[in-house]
């Protein structure tokens, strides 16, 4: 690597990881990871959703133990065997959402396990509350260490993580997109603090979408890809532009056969949708017969807003109207009644019944309708069932197999056909995608097509870009729980959208 | 620098959280003043005495349901292993004419046997603490009844220096109120200063959250489960010693009291909070109630009604306030 070579004098790394690979069941979510972090330097790791960035840290962290490759430290290789390990090494992971204990106070959250103690061997409080009284005092920041941790601030419950972090004189410093929940000003404190610990030699591991953040704290950057490192550069040596591209570094397949299809009139409606502390003032227009996304990052507000549309959760503010009709907040009821039909993301959770029949599974929107004087008819259901798991072409063994027995695709399938059986007007899909494999996605993605060329109005949640490209007649990105932009298919790049998704517009 | 407001949330639902203590004090004075204001003899000696005896044995098994809710769990075979550690202890003081001394030892053994069996299940067996000891309770009962038969122990098959233990006091204390007392400070002192203690309410708290902290929690799990045991096996030998009899029911359906004085006395049923002196004061409340309103002349059907009303608002407090912290860090750590 160029970069490296030109790398005046490079430290030896405090902790390297080398060809590291984890699997869960069949998803590989790292295949040949690599990373080295030296101190008294903040190092970027950078990638799209699902790059493997949160279980390369966790395998840091001695959560996941590596199913192959190597973790060294100090050039010494090391197997952590729990957190408490990679914690007495010197690791000190931070992580998205803060872990306290709310009934503990303050300082016993930063000294847990470790309490200094007295005579007796009791915990001597007086003691602990001066020691992290201390500890805030030498981050310049002020929190009361008696106070119960329940109630801080996400911003003071990582100064916090942070302090525990100080004190354990931990020399690898590991934060998980640590400023998504901050405010400017608590960004900044948070940086302070951040590069005094890195002059005083702790490395830094630094996982941020925002590259405005990356610049101002980072030295060097990793860029992750699909579960393996793709490069890792001086910061100075690269543009955000070259590390945008390298994030994404794909071709678009044959993958999404989607139809050109005139849209109708406008079937859903979303004016001023705001829900408290998760989305604000989002509004957009669906017209039959039009494929659009949300698209962003994780945490972005996108699976909000489809919950919200839908009234599994109540807005707190907006109105939601389909063919000019309002819906009532929070009524799922009342949507599936004006015609919307929801596949939500969570489908092992959410939208199958695993121990029912798949032909339970496949008919349950519609048990009503298939049922005589409040009996369901077998015939009738069984006939419903054949029928759509036919159009749909799911591969089964018995419809009176559990549907927990079935493929992630063939599952997802299901899910499609007892909705599609409602005839909705309006079909939101909350990654429709995710875990199936590639010959089921195409065929998931023909289906989506299909309906939308047969008047139906889709809106799409998706975290693969690809697939946000490939099958979008528009693509609204969110961005913070607002909608940073609107692109038509033509202007739809993939760095478009990851620039609009990270805050990087005014560059572009 | 940071914004941080010391007195964040500091409302009077705070308050009332923690001096929750001090709202049970003020209930049971209440309760007991109205009471003697009715009737005086409800405050003479023996009144007290009574209620004192009444209470021990809830007290000091609510000390051990303490450890246990506050990871979280629950232990219903608590009533079993009482019933069981009574009829051993009895039995061995009985038949084969072993020394008193060694009957408290032999209570809290037994009882630290079936707390470990509860914690094994639990732990290894990955059984949610609610089923795993609801099957011990009946399994337990059953060992009793199976070594019991329709016998009895009585109180002249024992030896005196064990019945004068039951009903002996030191100055109008009873020895066994003095020692659930004891206990329960004790109990009180290792959950709120030592490191594991502090452990069970990290548990409690945030399971993940301790396991990323390298809390043992498999360790802490067992050690709640063991002492909440040897607490009941202890209550075993203080029962047979107040009673005399022993028989095959002993201690039938006492989880349930327990659970209530638990509850009643703030400890959190979605485990991280509450104290052992919440509790006993929980426990000497329901008692009191017990005792006080056959002297109002109040239907037994209300005293069960009450204790009921004061289930569900303690547990109705705890969720109240858990609801408004989290909204307060949801407006807090609201990005938009």
């Amino acid at each position: 690597m160029s970069a490296l070579a030109r790398d005046p004098d490079p430290p030896p790394p405090v902790v390297s990881l080398t060809g590291v690979a984890k699997s869960f069941g069949a998803v590989r979510a790292l295949r040949d990871a690599k990373l080295d972090l030296h101190a008294g330097e903040a190092h970027a790791l950078v990638g799209e959703n699902g790059a493997g960035k949160s279980t390369l840290i966790k395998v840091l962290a001695g959560v996941h133990r590596p199913d192959a490759g190597t973790v060294e430290l100090d050039g010494r290789p090391v197997a952590f065997a729990d957190t408490a390990a990679a914690i007495d090494a010197g690791i000190a992971v931070i992580y998205q959402e803060p872990a306290l204990f709310g009934d503990l106070t303050v300082a016993e959250n930063l000294f847990i396990g470790r309490q200094p103690k007295g005579r007796f061997g009791l915990i001597d409080r007086a003691v602990m509350n001066r020691e992290a009284a201390a500890l805030f005092a030498r981050l310049g920041v002020h929190v009361d260490p008696d106070r119960p941790a329940k109630g801080l601030s996400i911003a003071d419950q990582q100064l916090v993580e942070i302090a525990k972090a100080l004190s354990r004189r931990a020399r690898v410093l590991v934060m998980d997109e640590p400023t998504a929940a901050l405010s400017g000003v608590e960004v900044e404190r948070l940086f302070g603090v951040v590069r005094s610990l890195r002059e005083d030699g702790a490395a830094v591991l630094f996982i941020s979408h925002r590259f405005d953040e990356v610049e101002a704290l980072c030295q060097r950057v990793t860029v992750m890809r699909d579960g393996a490192h793709v490069s890792t550069d001086l910061l100075a040596d690269v543009t955000v532009e070259e590390l945008v591209r390298r994030m994404v570094g794909r071709e678009l397949g044959a993958m999404f056969p989607k139809q050109v299809v005139e849209p109708g009139p406008v079937v859903l409606e979303v004016e001023g949708l705001t829900r408290e502390g998760l989305c604000r003032d989002v509004s957009f227009t669906v017209r039959a017969g039009e494929i659009v996304a949300l698209a962003g990052l994780v945490g972005a507000g996108r699976s909000e807003v489809v919950q919200a549309v839908f009234g599994i959760e109540a807005r707190d503010a907006g109105q939601v109207r389909v063919g000019g009709r309002g819906l009532p907040s929070g009524n799922p009821r009342a949507a599936m009644r004006a015609g919307v039909a929801l596949v939500p993301e969570d489908r092992r959770g959410q939208g199958l019944l695993l121990d029912l029949s798949i032909m339970r599974n496949a008919t349950i929107t519609r048990r009503n309708r298939l049922s005589r004087f409040g009996f369901l008819v077998g015939g009738a259901e069984r006939r419903a069932a054949r029928d759509w798991s036919a159009r749909l072409n799911v591969k089964y063994g018995r419809l009176q197999d559990p549907a927990g027995t079935l493929s992630g695709g063939n599952q997802q399938k299901v899910v499609l056909a007892k909705w599609l059986a409602t005839d909705p007007k309006v079909l939101v899909v909350d990654e429709p995608t995710r875990g199936i494999d590639v010959g089921t996605k195409a065929e998931v993605h023909r289906l989506l097509s299909a309906l939308a060329a047969d008047g139906v109005a889709v809106l799409m949640v998706s975290s693969e870009l690809l697939e946000v490209l490939g099958m979008a007649d528009r693509v609204l990105v969110m961005r913070e729980g607002r909608i940073a932009g609107e692109l038509g298919r033509a202007e739809a790049t993939e760095e478009a959208v990851m620039r609009l998704a990270t805050g990087q517009e005014a560059a572009a | 620098m940071t914004t941080v407001d010391s007195r964040t949330g500091s409302t009077w639902l705070d308050l009332v959280l923690r001096f929750r203590a001090l709202g049970l004090i003020v209930a049971l004075v209440a309760l007991v003043g109205v009471t003697t204001a009715l009737n005086p003899r409800f405050l003479s000696g023996q009144s007290v005495r009574d209620l004192l005896f009444a209470a021990a044995v809830t007290l000091l098994l609510a000390c051990g349901m303490t450890v246990v809710v506050l990871t979280r769990g629950i232990d219903l075979s608590v009533g079993s292993v009482l019933g069981l550690s009574a009829y051993v202890t009895g039995s061995a003081l009985s038949a084969t004419g072993m020394p008193t001394v060694f009957a408290l030892p032999l209570g809290l053994a037994v009882g630290a046997a079936c707390g470990t069996l509860n914690g094994a299940i639990i732990h290894f067996g990955r059984v949610p603490p609610l089923v795993a000891t609801l099957g011990t309770l009946y399994v337990l009962r059953g060992v009793v009844y199976f070594a019991a038969g329709g016998s009895r122990i009585n109180a002249s098959d024992l030896p005196p220096g064990f019945l004068d233990f039951g009903s002996g006091d030191v100055l109008g204390v009873p020895y066994l109120f003095a020692v659930s007392v004891l206990v329960l400070a004790a109990v009180g002192v290792f959950l709120g200063r030592y490191r594991a203690g502090r452990d069970l309410y990290a548990l409690g708290s945030n399971p993940e959250a301790a396991r990323l902290a390298g809390v043992p929690a498999g360790r802490r799990l067992m050690t709640a489960y063991v002492l909440s045991g040897a607490l009941a096996g202890l209550g075993g030998v203080l029962y047979a010693a107040r009673f005399g009899t022993v028989d095959a029911s002993a201690g039938y359906g006492m989880e349930l009291d327990v659970v209530a004085a638990v509850v009643v006395g703030g400890v959190a049923i979605f485990g991280g909070s509450g104290t052992t002196l919440g509790a006993g004061l929980g426990a000497l409340l329901l008692t009191v109630i017990d005792n006080a309103l056959p002297v109002l002349r109040i239907d037994q059907f209300w005293q069960q009604a009450i204790v009921g009303a004061l289930i569900l608002a303690a547990i109705a407090l705890d969720r109240l306030v858990s609801v408004r912290a989290a909204r307060a860090l949801r407006r807090k750590g609201s990005h938009v």
